[in-house]
């Protein structure tokens, strides 16, 4: 079963796009997928945690001890999730205002540890790279287009750069359960579902 | 033996060089990032206070102890004059402490006007203190010399509807912001000066 290095990084866009294929890391998921901005900024951040720590781990995966890998990855983890939150304070602060708690929880979210673990620490910094690469954007674009459905219906718009654009029209009635957070398991359930149907053969 | 010496060391590393790094970039970023708390959680209070000041009043700030805590102040030139400060104090709402930026006007010895900056209010309820402008406007030009209060408590406010205890927490975050003008005036004054 080895894959070509372009498969390695399109494998994370359908085959095993994150939390529609492996259904993983679906507290971020559920959680900030209110607008479409918000989808974005955490799906940036998580692909650059997941680049960075995929390929420091598999830099340093001969020399990490078998029996503290964890805590290796964990502490390799942290350090980038920490830098994430101080450059978002510092640059994007109204973002960082909105993700608030979830940015620190990109630690313990089980895509990126994942990732490490069943990929980085077995393979080269090329793949790896390849591999957080796609296994990132794949995240992003789900994350955009689950808050994409649930804004779009929610409220009728769509944020983009913090201004709403008005889609629907004036006369849509909002659907205000779609950006509450028992919407974000229906419209997840709704697109698990759709990709099934579409991936089936 | 030399496993768990090898584990000692690459973990002791490993932990190291994440704190070094941490610690640098947390030193590039900490003005910035105190910067951007003050523009975006006081800032906007702050702006609409100090309205037609003629300097950057986030930038022109400085700190004075009064009774043991440091407290910011931040100054509004108006007409060439550093006529009005702002500064943060707080009381106790429904839903926990409810931040309030009050402003000064140093020479009419009026208040300028407030604002709330945090709070866990409920909205559509409490919340109305920061997001309906008509609450706080009543608090503009009212002399220092006074308490204030709602009307039920035998002042000259009108309460939001339905959300007394915010209003008074309010009321009560502005007394203390006014007590805490008495005391450091002199001080102040100077501190003012060096702003013309």
């Amino acid at each position: 079963m080895a894959r070509s290095i372009v498969q390695e990084f399109t494998k994370g866009l359908w085959d095993e796009v994150p939390p529609f294929r492996l259904v993983l890391g679906l507290c971020p998921v559920l959680a900030v997928t209110k607008s479409v901005e918000n989808g974005i900024g955490m799906g940036v951040a998580t692909t650059f945690v997941l680049v960075c720590s995929n390929v420091l781990v598999s830099m340093l995966r001969k020399v990490i001890p078998a029996k503290v890998r964890i805590a290796c990855y964990i502490v390799i983890i942290a350090t980038f999730v920490t830098v994430v939150e101080l450059v978002m304070q510092a640059y994007a602060y109204p973002l960082f205002l909105k993700l608030g708690i979830f940015i620190p929880l990109i630690v313990v979210n089980c895509i990126v540890l994942g990732r490490s673990e069943a990929f980085a620490s077995k393979n080269g910094i090329f793949r790896s790279l390849l591999d957080g690469l796609g296994i990132g954007i794949g995240f992003t674009l789900s994350l955009s287009a689950l808050a994409a459905v649930r804004e779009l219906l929610g409220t009728g718009d769509l944020t983009i750069w913090e201004k709403p654009i008005r889609v629907l029209g004036p006369s849509f009635q909002p659907f205000s359960f779609m950006v509450e957070a028992p919407g974000a398991f229906v419209a997840l359930g709704l697109m698990l579902c759709l990709m099934n149907l579409v991936g089936k053969k | 033996m030399r496993e768990m010496i090898k584990m000692l060391i690459v973990l002791t590393i490993l932990a190291t060089l994440s704190g070094g790094l941490l610690a640098a970039i947390r030193d590039n970023t900490k003005d910035r990032i105190e910067n951007q708390v003050l523009e975006f959680v006081k800032g906007p209070a702050i702006r609409s206070i100090l309205e037609g000041a003629t300097n950057d009043p986030i930038a022109d700030r400085f700190q004075l102890k009064v009774d043991d805590v440091e407290r910011t102040f931040f100054v509004g030139v108006m007409n060439g004059e550093p006529g009005a400060v702002t500064f943060e104090t707080s009381g106790k709402g429904y839903g926990g402490d409810v931040g309030l930026m009050v402003g000064i006007d140093v020479k009419n010895s009026q208040i300028m006007g407030v604002g709330v900056t945090t709070h866990a209010e409920t909205p559509g309820m409490g919340a109305k203190a920061k997001t309906d402008p008509s609450f706080v406007a009543q608090f503009r030009k009212l002399s220092i010399g006074e308490p204030v209060n709602v009307t039920g408590d035998g002042g000259s406010i009108n309460a939001i509807s339905g959300a007394t205890i915010t209003s008074r927490a309010i009321c009560s975050a502005t007394n203390d912001a006014l007590k805490i003008y008495e005391k450091i005036k002199p001080q102040l004054a100077d501190k003012l000066k060096e702003f013309k």
